[in-house]
């Protein structure tokens, strides 16, 4: 090509590699690993068909099709059927965001940072730093596709057989590559790091929601999804594999696009541009509190958004559930009813704990700003002046507060409106509402153990994320896996009373609300008398 | 030769207009001082001459190839320095150096390990734990260590301390000694003074002079400082005097170059006992074009 647009792309994408040495080893064996983990832990969970089968017959509901998918080949629910059923959907999802991340690091971020310039400035191509970041998402989400593939058919695992294993694979290396794609192309019209992932995981989570939203309603709808394609696989089940060509043939066609507009623009320009700006500043930016809610001001407003719909999406389902149990026979023997508590009452506690943990990623996120702030050497400009520490983390962990309580009054409401008005014997919208906001306590030890970390140490702050990453396994897939009691214990999440169907215990919350105070007091103390770092 | 040239480069963003026909042109063996205020359009040049940005008129021409089109071709005999940069946080100093003279492909490791030394640089550590200055370093160790044909520097020393910017000035000489060509954009105008062969002012995406600093000289004021027997008496209506101060022994003032010899002649009736003139230095040059439009005074 006449103006080398790929000079020099393979020396970049060894620095990719080099960069990315233990990052994405890390994001490889947590996906083959959990994926492996469960094949394993199904043949211990059912050890014959008449399980199967039961478990089978409580997989057919709304909600649980909304979360992971419709199940394929339920007449004959195998180890295979129940892996592509149950797993492929969400391990799909943690891998389109394994992407985004991937790929926003080494497009925009890199350019928003200045490093693009430099590399730009030597003799490589105006496509070769794109170009590289695609080959490293196409090089991961190959070794991915092998790894769960063939460590799936090595499992020698009865109905999983190589066919359905590659398959599985593959539609995880695909959705992988489209969202790839799809953040290279946000990342030509976003100016900023952020922008692109923020876009890149609405769209994603929009494209989950319309897979959910058809899956429950009308399939056509689901085929607009993305998501809707890898599941449509059917892996050992029917084994097609006509769209993983599909997707792959999508994320090819965004890819040059990508690369189009790549080559067409400024450096550091972006199609959508950036509108100017206040000359002063406003009232409420007169004090840290203001600076801290004005930085994450559109994130709320998202948050908010997403938590409405998320929760009114569930709510929807919630009156179909009815009538699949008064259908279904067998299953009202499986799931013993509380007295005077419907199935539908039972299955909203469920859905309510995972609206809690939801609601707690904004909450401790609004937090871990101020590490971020502190790693970026933002924080001491406020600290030179006339703020206090105290003052300084006192802000974050109040707009934690309020963040984590208003998303989720936004998730418990919007299922409350939709639930109310969908179910025939339905709980009231305050009934709702109080299901919701009995997750405070929890949500508030999480927002106090970031916290304490960022007191401690900004280094450990991360623990937050993975304590909170095993509360939803244990509380969501709980169930599933039939794990001891004190693996539950070890949640605050699981102390906390599932409202409607369980009373309100005032101890349990007086419990848990102690303990995230102790948290946020050593927090605030070590903070006061450690180094800030830079 | 002519290394480096632009012709009436235009650049818009949206309505606004960033660099609105803009000449530049750089010779072999010379060392071009580009300095201007801040958002006047040097970066924009830059990047434009980088081919990192499309011109909207004009061309950019290096080595006499088109800036955008031929981009790759032309980066491997050039050297670019940012004011600012940015590096990767979890790489070494010296590894960062590596890639980029790997990429450019003309890198000297002699001179990278004299570079090394000379900048005091470790390039153990990780680009995370170095300050400014030290990023500064690995962008110039990079850049000096390359046998390139053309350095564009972009404020080089920016957070450097005194006695690298000293190191920085050697370096460029040196480079200038072995016949390449560099385009230096500075705010620091002693540097440019005592780097540069030629100097370019722009500003509002205009450039407004051009010339050795001899030429642009003559475009502007001597400073004088004057002690005489008598009293001159009607110095303040001479023409061209500028800024008279009365001092203890004498008078001070500053003086257009075109007026100096009426003056002279005026003032030697009054019996001259002492007479020091300074050069204009850069800087009275600079604050006169800058201020130039609001001040509206003569030239």
């Amino acid at each position: 090509m006449a103006e080398k647009r790929f000079n020099n792309t393979l020396p970049l994408l060894g620095m990719i590699c080099r960069q990315e040495r233990l990052q994405l080893p890390l994001w490889l064996a947590g996906l083959a690993g959990f994926t492996l983990i469960v094949a394993i832990s199904f043949t211990n969970l059912y050890t014959n068909e008449r399980e199967l089968q039961e478990i089978a017959q409580s997989m057919i509901n709304p909600a649980v099709t909304a979360l992971v998918g419709p199940g394929y080949g339920i007449d004959n629910y195998t180890y295979g059927a129940m892996m592509a059923h149950q797993m492929l959907g969400m391990t799909a999802l943690i891998t389109g965001i394994m992407n985004i991340l991937l790929i926003t690091r080494h497009t925009r971020a890199n350019e928003e940072d200045g490093r693009l310039e430099m590399i730009r400035s030597l003799p490589t191509g105006r496509l070769s730093n794109i170009g590289a970041a695609m080959l490293t998402a196409v090089i991961i989400n190959l070794l991915l596709a092998v790894v769960i593939g063939f460590g799936l058919y090595t499992l020698q695992i009865e109905s999983m057989e190589w066919e359905g294993s590659l398959l599985y694979g593959a539609a995880l290396g695909a959705i992988g590559l489209f969202f790839a794609a799809v953040t290279g192309l946000l990342a030509q019209l976003s100016e900023s790091a952020r922008g692109v992932t923020g876009f890149s995981i609405g769209i994603l989570l929009l494209a989950y929601a319309v897979r959910a939203i058809g899956d429950v309603s009308n399939e056509t709808l689901s085929w607009l999804s993305p998501f809707g394609w890898v599941l449509g696989t059917e892996a050992y089940v029917n084994n097609y594999w006509w769209p993983i060509a599909v997707t792959l043939g999508t994320a090819v066609i965004v890819t040059v696009f990508a690369f189009y507009l790549n080559a067409i623009r400024d450096l550091e320009a972006g199609f959508v541009p950036s509108k100017p700006g206040r000359k002063h500043a406003s009232f409420l930016l007169h004090h840290p509190f203001g600076l801290a809610f004005r930085l994450q001001r559109t994130g709320i407003i998202a948050w908010g958004a997403a938590m409405l719909m998320f929760g009114a999406m569930y709510g929807s389902v919630l009156g179909e559930t009815e009538s699949f149990f008064e259908e279904i026979d067998m299953l009202q023997e499986f799931i013993q009813p509380e007295a005077g508590y419907s199935i539908t009452e039972q299955f909203l506690t469920m859905l309510m704990a995972v609206m809690a943990m939801a609601s707690t990623i904004p909450g401790v996120m609004a937090m871990m700003r101020l590490k971020a702030e502190e790693k970026k050497e933002r924080s001491e400009n406020l600290l030179s002046l006339a703020v206090s520490r105290n003052k300084l983390m006192g802000s974050y962990a109040l707009l934690a507060l309020l963040h984590g309580f208003i998303m989720l009054s936004l998730a418990g409401l919007g299922m409350g409106l939709a639930g109310n008005a969908v179910m025939e014997e339905s709980l009231s919208v305050w009934g709702f509402y109080e299901a919701a906001v009995v997750y405070l306590p929890a949500m508030w030890i999480m927002i106090g153990m970031a916290l304490f970390f960022i007191g401690l140490s900004p280094a450990f702050a991360g623990v937050t994320w993975a304590y909170l990453l095993y509360s939803f396994i244990v509380v969501y897939l709980g169930g599933l896996f039939q794990f001891p009691d004190w693996v539950t214990n070890l949640t605050p999440f699981g102390h906390i009373p599932q409202l409607p169907v369980e009373d309100f215990k005032l101890a349990a919350a007086a419990g848990l609300t102690g303990i995230a105070i102790i948290l946020a007091a050593a927090g605030f103390i070590s903070y006061n008398r450690r180094d800030i770092e830079g | 030769m002519t290394v480096l040239q632009t012709k009436q480069l235009t650049k818009k963003f949206g309505s606004f207009t960033a660099l609105d026909g803009v000449d530049i042109q750089v010779n072999q063996g010379e060392v071009y001082g580009f300095i201007g205020p801040n958002g006047a359009g040097k970066s924009t040049t830059i990047r434009i001459l980088l081919g990192m940005m499309k011109a909207t008129q004009g061309e950019a021409e290096i080595f006499g190839k088109d800036a955008w089109r031929k981009a790759v071709d032309i980066h491997r005999d050039i050297a670019y320095v940012p004011g600012d940069l940015n590096l990767w946080p979890n790489l070494t100093g010296g590894e960062v150096i590596d890639l980029f003279g790997k990429l450019r492909g003309n890198m000297n490791q002699e001179k990278r390990e004299k570079l090394l030394r000379r900048f005091d640089l470790d390039p153990e550590k990780k680009c995370r734990t170095y300050s400014k200055g030290n990023r500064q370093k690995v962008a110039l160790v990079s850049a000096f260590a390359t046998d390139a044909d053309l350095y564009i520097l972009d404020e080089p020393t920016s957070g450097l301390d005194p006695l690298m910017e000293c190191i920085f000035q050697e370096s460029v000489l040196e480079a200038k000694q072995e016949g390449k060509s560099i385009l230096l954009s500075s705010h620091i105008l002693s540097e440019v003074e005592q780097l540069c062969d030629r100097v370019g002012i722009i500003r509002d995406g205009k450039m407004i002079e051009t010339g050795t600093l001899q030429e642009l000289r003559h475009l502007t004021r001597t400073s004088i400082y004057l002690e005489t027997k008598q009293p001159v008496p009607a110095l303040a209506e001479q023409g061209g005097v500028h800024n008279l101060e009365i001092k203890e022994d004498g008078v001070s003032f500053q003086i257009d170059t075109e007026y100096m010899d009426s003056l002279f002649q005026y003032v030697s009736g009054f019996g001259i006992v002492k007479l020091e003139s300074a050069p204009p230095t850069l800087e009275d040059l600079f604050m006169r074009h800058y201020e130039g439009t609001s001040e509206g005074g003569p030239s």
